[in-house]
C-alpha cells in the first residue's frame, strides 16, 4: 500500500520514495533504514523502515525530520530458467494454479513475499518435482479460494479438460483450502476423467520453512501418476509431515480452521495414503475409478442459483421464502439430525416445492445419512416432496444440485439425478469404521 | 587488575554482548499456554521436516542451507494442556503478550533506551528444528540506550522481544527430538554495540545487565539466561560465541579466542608463503584400506554404502596439527566442520600413522593421490554420501585457512575454549510476520511505566540493610532470592517484630524446609504474618517458628500447631518458680563456682522449660537468683 495524505506529503517534501535509505531524526532518537511500503493495518501516522539488522520498526512522524541518504533501487527479480528435464520416460503432469500460493519467493530486502505463479517459479521452489514427471504449470486464476464461484468452477473444468485432451497423464490443481472441497465435488460431476485430477493446497503458507505445501505437492504428483482416475484432494493425513491422504473429491470436507490435516473423508476412509513417494490403497474392498476406465468428457452446464441453508432453532421461515420468491433453481437444506426442520420451515419448504423448486435434504451432523421416516417432521417433509440424499455431504449436495439443475428443468429428473450415485458421493451401506476417531 | 595476556588495544579487540533472558510473564509470548517448562512425560509426538525458503535471488541463506543439507527430520514432544496448537505450528499465533511488553518497557527504561513507536513482529528463519514454524518470531522494542562502566559508557543498541526456541531433548534414528514446553517463552534480547575493548569491561557490563534484569519479572535459575559474546581483532574476524554461562569465564574465553585468531592468522601467513592450495576433488580410497587393521575404519566399512574418502591439501603438511586453542588443533576445526554432516570424525596426515592406520597404508594413499612431501591429506570414513558432504565442508574450511579467520558462530565450552557451531547467519533472514498485527506503543504507557521503575538490586540491598538494620549477608540474600518484597510486606504489618528473625527465617529456615521437600508455597505472606505475629505477641518463643512452618506446609493452621505442639510460652511466674527450684537443688555448686555456675544452670533451665521460655528472661531471672545467693 502506498503512503497517503499527510505521510505522502511528508515524504514527497524530501523526494523520498519506497526503497530509499533514509535517516529519521526525532528529538530523542535517530533511525536509519530503508523505507518500506506501508502495510494496510498500521497506525496512520507511522512510516515503516527496515533497519540494517533486518528488523522493521514503525516511526511516528510527529516531530520527525527525514532525509534521504541513498536512492533505492527497485529490486528486480530475475531468476534463471529452470531445467525441466523433459524425458519420454516420465509421465506428463499439468499443474494448474488458481491462486493459493503453492510456492513463494521472499524478497528479504523488503521482506515482501511474492507468490510464485509461473511454472518456473513453482519448479524453482520445488525442484524435486521434475525428478518424477514432466511438469507443465499454468496459472488459470489468481483469486482467494473464498472468492471462488460456480463460474470459476466451469472455467477450471474447461482448463482441466484441455490439459487431459492435450495428453496430460494427470492434472494437479493448486487451490486455496477454504473451498477446495466445493471445487473438487463440482469438478467430479462436470468431468468424466480417464486420468487422476488432484487438488492440493497448504494450511501453512509456502513462504514458511514449515509449510505443508511441498509435501502435499510431492504427494499430489505421486497421486496424479497413480491409477486413481478420480477427482481427489491430497493433503496431510495427520499433524506429522511425511504422510498424506488422498480423499475422494465428493467426500472430503475441511474440518479444522488451521491444522494441516484439516481435510477428512466423511462417511468413508481416505482412498489412499501416500508416504515416501508411494501410494497405497487403504481398503481394497472400496472400489474406485481406474485409469482409462472412462472416456474423457466435459459437461459443465450448471444452474445459476442454488442455496445452501442451515436449519437452526428459532430460524425464520421467511429465509426459505426469499429463495422461492427470488426464483432460485434449487435449495439444499442442512437439516438437523436425520434430516429435520421446524414445522414453520416445513410450510415454507412446501411452498417452494409446490412452485417446482427442488429442495434437497442433507444433515448438519455431517456424519451418517438422512432418514426421514423415523419422526413425523421427516415424514411431513417427504410429503412435501423434499429430496433426501442419504449420506451425501451438504457441500456436495450443493454442487451436485447446481449440476443436476443444469442438466434438466424437470424436478423428477433432478430428483433422480440427486438420488443416483454418480461419483462415489453416496453409498447404500455405511461401515462402522467411518466416524471421528482420535 | 591482573596483567593482561595480550595488548588488546594494539590487537584492536572489539567485543559485543548479547543477552537472552526469559521473562516471567504468566503466559507465553504468542499463546496463552503456561510460561513454564515441565518434566511430565510427553503426551503427544509430532514428526516434521523443514526446508529453507528461497529468497529473491533464488539464494537460500547460508546457515539455513547448511542445516538443510543435513536433511534432518524432527520429532516434537507436546502435551495435551501444557502446549497447544500454536507451538505445534497448527494454528496462527495469538496476540502479543502485553505483560511481556510491559516488562520489556521497564527494562528499556532502566537501560536509558527509547521505545519504538510501533513494534513489528518479524520472522527470522531458523531451520535447525528448534522452531516448529522454521522461524523465530522477534521484534525490536527499544533502541539506543547505555549502561555505565569503569571503562566508560557502553551503548545498548537494541532491546528485542522474541520467543524462545523449543528445548532439545536428544536424537533418535537420525531425528532430533525437541520438546515444545520452552517454545514461545518470552525472551528479552539485549544487544550492546561492539565497542567494548577489554575483557573485564564485558564482565562488568554483563554483571550490570544482570542486575537490571533481576530487578524485574524475569525467570531465575539455570537456562533462563543465555549470554553470547561477539569477539574480533583487527586482522581476524567476527566470531559469535554462544552460551557463555559463567561471568567469571568471560575473560578466559576472550583470551582463548584472541589466541585462536592470532594462531589462525599465523597459519594463514605460512600457507600463503607456501602457496598452499585446496583441491576440490574428492577421491575414493576405500580400496587401499580394505584390509586395514584399524578397528575404527573396519567397523565403519562393515556397513553398506560405506567407504573412505580423501581430499588433497597442497603444502599443508605440519600445519593441520598446529595448536590453535589450548588442546585444539587446526585439524580439530576441520573435524568440527565435517562432523556437522553426520560423520564421526576425520584423520589427517599430521596425526598418522595412528588409530591402527599403518605407515604403509599412509604411503599407499600418498602414492595414490600423487602427494608431494609437504602435501597433506584428510580421510573421512563413513556412509559415502555423508563422508562426501563432510569433505566438502572440510574443503571450504581449509580454503578459509589460507585466507585467515573465517566468521562463524561457535559454542562456549566449560574450559573457556570454543567449538564450531555454524556459519554466521547472514542478515537477510528476516521478513514480516503477517499473522500478528503491529503494536502501537503509546508514549503515555512508556511514561507511566518509566515513572514507576523498580529499584536495582544493589540499591535495594543497601536500602533494606539500613532501614531494617539487617546484616549485610541477610540483606544480600533477601535481594538475591527475590524475597525482599515479601520481607518488607511482612515487616509493614508487624512493625515491632524483630526484622532479623523474619529475614533469617525467610532466607534460611524456609529455604531448608523447601530443600527437605516441604510444600513451602503454602507459606504465603498472610500465613507468615500470622506466624510471626505469634512471636511478636509473645505467644510462642522465637525459636519455635520452624515447627509451625512445617505444620503450615501441611495445612495445619498456626494456632492449631501451637496447641498440637504445646508451644505456648510459660508465664514469667512459672519460669521464676522453676528457676528457684533449680537454684535450690544446685546451691552447693553456686557457692563453689559463683557466677561460673551460670552456664550449666542456664542449660538445665532451658532443658526444663523445653524451649517454652524466652532465653532472655530465663537468663535475667537466673542471674538475679544466683546473685541473691552469692551476695
Amino acid at each position: 500500500m502506498a503512503y497517503e495524505g499527510y505521510l505522502k506529503e511528508f515524504l514527497e517534501l524530501s523526494d523520498i520514495d519506497v526503497g530509499d535509505t533514509v535517516r529519521v531524526t526525532k528529538p530523542n532518537i535517530e533511525h536509519e533504514g530503508m523505507l518500506l511500503e506501508k502495510p494496510d493495518y498500521t497506525n496512520k501516522n507511522t512510516i515503516i523502515i527496515k533497519l540494517s539488522s533486518g528488523y522493521n520498526i514503525g516511526i511516528d512522524v510527529k516531530d520527525a525530520k527525514i532525509e534521504k541518504i541513498k536512492e533505492g533501487k527497485k529490486p528486480k527479480i530475475e531468476l534463471d530458467p529452470v531445467d525441466k528435464q523433459i524425458s519420454d520416460e516420465k509421465d506428463n503432469l499439468s499443474i494448474l494454479s488458481t491462486g493459493g500460493t503453492v510456492a513463494s519467493v521472499i524478497d528479504y530486502k523488503t521482506g515482501a513475499v511474492h507468490p510464485a505463479f509461473t511454472a518456473d517459479d513453482l519448479l524453482r521452489a520445488t525442484p524435486e518435482l521434475v525428478d518424477h514427471a514432466n511438469i507443465t504449470a499454468k496459472a488459470i486464476f489468481n483469486i482467494l479460494s473464498e472468492n471462488m464461484t460456480p463460474q470459476y468452477w466451469k472455467e477450471t473444468a474447461e482448463a482441466v479438460y484441455d490439459e487431459i485432451n492435450d495428453g496430460a497423464d494427470g492434472v494437479i490443481i493448486a487451490h486455496g483450502t477454504d473451498t477446495m472441497h466445493y471445487t473438487a465435488s463440482a469438478l467430479s460431476f462436470m468431468i468424466d476423467t480417464p486420468v487422476p485430477i488432484v487438488l492440493t493446497g497448504a494450511q501453512r503458507s509456502s513462504d514458511r520453512p514449515s509449510s505443508d505445501a511441498f509435501t502435499n505437492l510431492m504427494a499430489s504428483v505421486v497421486s496424479a501418476k497413480s491409477d486413481v482416475a478420480e477427482v481427489t484432494i491430497c493433503m496431510h493425513s495427520s499433524e506429522d509431515d511425511p504422510t498424506c491422504a488422498l480423499h475422494r473429491g465428493t467426500r472430503a470436507r475441511k474440518m479444522h480452521t488451521s491444522r494441516r490435516d484439516t481435510f477428512t473423508s466423511i462417511n468413508m476412509d481416505p482412498l489412499a495414503t501416500i508416504e515416501n513417494n508411494t501410494l497405497k490403497i487403504n481398503d481394497e474392498e472400496v472400489s474406485y475409478t481406474k485409469r482409462g476406465d472412462v472416456e474423457l468428457s466435459l459437461n459443465n452446464n450448471l444452474a445459476d442459483k442454488v442455496a445452501l441453508v442451515k436449519m437452526y432453532p428459532g430460524m425464520d421461515a421467511e429465509l426459505i421464502d426469499i429463495y422461492t420468491d427470488k426464483g432460485y433453481d434449487g435449495i439444499v437444506l442442512e437439516g438437523t439430525g436425520l434430516g429435520h426442520c421446524s414445522d414453520e420451515v416445513i410450510d415454507s419448504v412446501s411452498r417452494a416445492t409446490g412452485e417446482g423448486i427442488p429442495v434437497v435434504m442433507t444433515s448438519q451432523c455431517i456424519f451418517g445419512r438422512t432418514n426421514m421416516n423415523v419422526y413425523s417432521s421427516g415424514r411431513r417433509l417427504l410429503n412435501s416432496n423434499v429430496i433426501p440424499v442419504s449420506d451425501m455431504l451438504p457441500e456436495t449436495a450443493y454442487t451436485k444440485l447446481l449440476w443436476a439443475a443444469g442438466q434438466s428443468d424437470n424436478v423428477d429428473e433432478i430428483r433422480k439425478i440427486m438420488q443416483t450415485n454418480l461419483k462415489g458421493e453416496m453409498d447404500t451401506t455405511l461401515s462402522q469404521n467411518y466416524f471421528i476417531k482420535n | 587488575m591482573s596483567e593482561d595476556k595480550f595488548n588488546y588495544e594494539e590487537l584492536g579487540l572489539m567485543m559485543g554482548l548479547e543477552i537472552h533472558q526469559q521473562l516471567d510473564s504468566k503466559t507465553k509470548l504468542f499463546c496463552r499456554c503456561p510460561n513454564s517448562l515441565t518434566d511430565k512425560k510427553p503426551e503427544r509426538r509430532i514428526y516434521r521436516r523443514l526446508r529453507p525458503t528461497q529468497s529473491e535471488l533464488g539464494e537460500i541463506d547460508r546457515a539455513a542451507y547448511e542445516e538443510s543439507q543435513r536433511n534432518l527430520q524432527f520429532v516434537y514432544e507436546a502435551y495435551n494442556h501444557h502446549t497447544c496448537l500454536v507451538e505445534a505450528d497448527e494454528e496462527p499465533p495469538a496476540k502479543l503478550n502485553q505483560e511481556a511488553v510491559d516488562i520489556s518497557i521497564i527494562l528499556a527504561s532502566l537501560m536509558n533506551m527509547t521505545v519504538v513507536d510501533e513494534f513489528h513482529t518479524m520472522r527470522k528463519q531458523v531451520i535447525d528444528g528448534s522452531n516448529t514454524s522454521g522461524f523465530q518470531r522477534t521484534g525490536i522494542l527499544a533502541t539506543d540506550g547505555y549502561v555505565e562502566t569503569e571503562f566508560g559508557n557502553v551503548t545498548i543498541e537494541t532491546l528485542g522481544l522474541e520467543e524462545d526456541a523449543a528445548r532439545r531433548i536428544g536424537e533418535e534414528e537420525g531425528k532430533i527430538v525437541f520438546r515444545l514446553d520452552r517454545l514461545g517463552i518470552p525472551l528479552a534480547e539485549i544487544t550492546t554495540s561492539p565497542d567494548m575493548h577489554h575483557p573485564q569491561q564485558v564482565q562488568q557490563v554483563a554483571y550490570q545487565l544482570g542486575q537490571i534484569l533481576r530487578s524485574t519479572k524475569v525467570k531465575r535459575g539455570l537456562g533462563t539466561i543465555r549470554q553470547d559474546l561477539n569477539i574480533s581483532i583487527r586482522e581476524g574476524a567476527r566470531i559469535e560465541v554462544k552460551g557463555v554461562q559463567d561471568l567469571e569465564l568471560m575473560p578466559t574465553i576472550v583470551e582463548n579466542e584472541v589466541q585462536r585468531q592470532l594462531n589462525l592468522i599465523d597459519i594463514a601467513k605460512e600457507l600463503q608463503k607456501r602457496d598452499a592450495k585446496v583441491e576440490t576433488c574428492i577421491y575414493d580410497v576405500t580400496g587401499l584400506l580394505e584390509n586395514t587393521n584399524s578397528k575404527v575404519v573396519k567397523g565403519i566399512l562393515e556397513a553398506d554404502n560405506s567407504g573412505v574418502l580423501a581430499i588433497k591439501l597442497k603444502h599443508f603438511a605440519g600445519l593441520i596439527g598446529r595448536e590453535v586453542q589450548p588442546g585444539k588443533r587446526l585439524g580439530t576445526e576441520f573435524s568440527e566442520h565435517g562432523k556437522k554432516m553426520g560423520v564421526s570424525g576425520l584423520f589427517h596426515t599430521d596425526e598418522l600413522p595412528n588409530y591402527g592406520i599403518t605407515q604403509e597404508e599412509v604411503d599407499s594413499i600418498r602414492n595414490d593421490l600423487l602427494l608431494e612431501d609437504d602435501d597433506a591429506f584428510i580421510l573421512v570414513a563413513g556412509p559415502k554420501d555423508k563422508a562426501h558432504n563432510a569433505l566438502n565442508e572440510v574443503i571450504e574450511r581449509a580454503k578459509d585457512a589460507i585466507i585467515g579467520v573465517p566468521e562463524e558462530t561457535r559454542r562456549a565450552q566449560d574450559n573457556g575454549n570454543t567449538e564450531y557451531m555454524r556459519p554466521l547467519p547472514t542478515a537477510s533472514r528476516m521478513y514480516v510476520e503477517t499473522d500478528i498485527p503491529t503494536e502501537i506503543i503509546d508514549p503515555e504507557r512508556v511514561a507511566r511505566i518509566a515513572s514507576n521503575l523498580p529499584e536495582l538490586p544493589a540499591v535495594k540491598k543497601e536500602r533494606i540493610q539500613k532501614e531494617y538494620s539487617l546484616s549485610d549477608e541477610l540483606a544480600e540474600q533477601l535481594v538475591q532470592r527475590n524475597n525482599a518484597g515479601l520481607f518488607e510486606e511482612i515487616k509493614a504489618e508487624l512493625p515491632n517484630m524483630d526484622a532479623t528473625k523474619i529475614a533469617s527465617d525467610i532466607v534460611s529456615t524456609i529455604r531448608d524446609l523447601k530443600r527437605d521437600g516441604y510444600d513451602v508455597k503454602k507459606l504465603n505472606k498472610d500465613v507468615l504474618v500470622e506466624i510471626f505475629a505469634l512471636v511478636d505477641n509473645d505467644v510462642i518463643p522465637a525459636a519455635k517458628t520452624e515447627v509451625i512452618f512445617k505444620d503450615a506446609c501441611e495445612d495445619i493452621s498456626p494456632m492449631d500447631s501451637v496447641k498440637k505442639n504445646n508451644l505456648e510460652k510459660l508465664s514469667e511466674d512459672t519460669v521464676a518458680q522453676g528457676i528457684k527450684e533449680i537454684v535450690e537443688e544446685n546451691k552447693s555448686m553456686i557457692e563453689e563456682r559463683k557466677m561460673g555456675a551460670m552456664g550449666p544452670l542456664m542449660g538445665k533451665a532451658m532443658a526444663k522449660f523445653q524451649g517454652k521460655a524466652d532465653g532472655k528472661i530465663v537468663s535475667k531471672i537466673l542471674t538475679k537468683e544466683i546473685q541473691n545467693i552469692i551476695n
